[in-house]
């Protein structure tokens, strides 16, 4: 479902002397359906980088990342918004939302967006959210109040609200508590089993080992600066 | 499948001094695509150069009509053009008051542009300004009030309902965010995006504020001295830019 080929990537800083980073070589990696690879590696070593790339939000300089049938490094922006819209789901690390929108409309709008009728997403959201603890008196408020881990589910329920067959997870887990982590990786396991080819950055080790078939250390793609 | 509007080498001088020179990109229906750049960039040239108001000196605007197809907007007769300008296309205003009739109620505000496609009935007219009226939030109670009564929020909602309401397919946006407080800002973005994906808009935005942009549109434009220097999709433009200047704009921004 996802494979990426022989790709590169660097940063050049063009107010900054015009610095030129490399900061991705020769990584190649493939994820076929109903599998769950992890990306390991120390900070820094280029996880979100490379999961970023997968995702269109960075550019890449050479190679290929195919996600179904289209290769995101060359894809115009029309085909980029559209494969995201049906096929490539993200959950990052930060939820970015509207001001003063309800988190029941946050979470239905990837659902809204494909199609679905306003009561059929509605009661899919409030499924979702009732699944991962959100009380039902904060449903009609805006997240950008919520705790960290609040707005890290309200994230989740938002990514798992369309059944993408290509799932991007950007610690997932990450502030959450034992309850609730467990839910989310019954959600991703079930996502699996539906055929969803899913990418992941987990420094939680226990879930690594939990839900993913193999792990990937990006280090062996960064490139070697010469002393 | 036909873009909505096609933009082919567009070019405008003042004199020697370049406005915008050789713009070109198709916008699809459903698509919102941001300009941004600082003051004096071209920004506002282009958009007025798109939206029929000033005529460029070179290239051509294409755009799907209902009737005949693709037609270029800069040669077409001024009559065609000014019923492209009160039909299929809208053009909100940075100030309010430049898109508004301030001595005119706000019912009569939405209403005259009902009139100008050849609406007769008084209570049709009526009933349809009050609903567009509560759709942007303005209470019905305050139909028969002058723009002049309102506050800045609410004259620009009452501009956004004016355009839209013959049901436009593509809205030209001046800085529509621009000058209001921040509160007022984002319940006006929460709007603009509902009823882009309710009517299904297409809409070009331009704007010096990348937050906006990064909510609203779907792919961005970066103007400088005139020229664009990068485009592409919004969050790859703002989160990896590659152009020097695109570089500098991003890391500007003070964060909150």
């Amino acid at each position: 479902m996802i494979s990426v080929e022989n790709v590169s990537k660097s940063f050049v800083l063009h107010n900054q002397g015009a610095a030129q980073i490399p900061v991705m070589e020769d990584a190649s990696l493939t994820v076929a359906a109903g599998e769950c690879v992890a990306l390991i590696g120390a900070s820094g070593a280029g996880k979100s980088t490379l999961m970023r790339m997968i995702y269109g939000n960075y550019l890449t300089a050479s190679g290929r990342i195919m996600v179904g049938d289209l290769d995101v490094a060359s894809a115009t922006p029309r085909e980029v918004i559209a494969l995201r819209k049906h096929t490539l789901g993200y959950v990052s690390q930060f939820l970015r939302v509207v001001p003063r929108v309800a988190t029941l409309d946050v979470v239905a709008e990837p659902l809204l967006h494909t199609g679905t009728d306003r009561a059929d997403a509605h009661a899919q959201a409030k499924v979702l959210l009732t699944r991962l603890n959100i009380p039902q008196r904060l449903w009609s408020l805006s997240p950008t109040t919520f705790s960290g881990g609040e707005q890290q589910r309200v994230n989740i329920a938002r990514g798992f609200a369309f059944p993408y067959p290509a799932l991007l997870l950007d610690e997932p887990t990450a502030s959450l508590d034992p309850t609730n982590r467990e839910t989310v990786l019954a959600m991703i396991t079930e996502a699996k089993a539906r055929g969803a080819a899913i990418v992941g950055i987990f420094h939680d080790q226990a879930a690594r080992d939990a839900i993913c078939e193999r792990s990937v250390d990006v280090t062996a793609f960064t490139p070697q600066v010469a002393a | 499948m036909t873009p909505l509007l096609q933009v082919d080498a567009v070019s405008k001088f003042y004199g020697a001094r370049v406005g915008c020179a050789d713009v070109s990109f198709d916008l699809y229906a459903g698509e919102v695509m941001g300009i941004v750049g600082e003051s004096g960039s071209g920004k506002s040239t282009l958009l007025n150069c798109l939206a029929g108001h000033t005529p460029p000196d070179t290239g051509a605007v294409r755009f799907d009509t209902r009737a005949d197809g693709l037609r270029d907007t800069v040669t077409m007769s001024e009559p065609e053009r000014r019923m492209l300008g009160r039909t299929d296309w809208a053009f909100v205003h940075q100030h309010a008051r430049d898109g508004l009739r301030m001595n005119v109620s706000a019912g009569g505000n939405v209403g005259e542009r009902l009139m100008a496609v050849n609406a007769r009935h008084y209570g049709d007219i009526r009933g349809k300004a009050i609903d567009w009226l509560d759709r942007v939030e303005i209470a019905e109670d305050r139909i028969d009030d002058r723009p002049t009564a309102f506050s800045g929020g609410m004259q620009q909602r009452l501009q956004i309902a004016r355009n839209l309401v013959t049901g436009p397919r593509l809205v030209f946006m001046d800085e529509p965010t621009g000058g209001l407080d921040v509160s007022v800002q984002a319940r006006l973005l929460d709007l603009l995006r509902g009823l882009v994906r309710e009517m299904n808009l297409s809409a070009i935005i331009v704007t010096h504020d990348l937050a906006v942009v990064r909510l609203l549109a779907d792919r961005l434009m970066v103007m400088k001295d005139g020229h664009v220097v990068e485009t592409g999709l919004t969050d790859q433009v703002l989160d990896d830019p590659q152009h020097g200047y695109t570089q500098l704009l991003v890391s500007s921004v003070l964060q909150v």
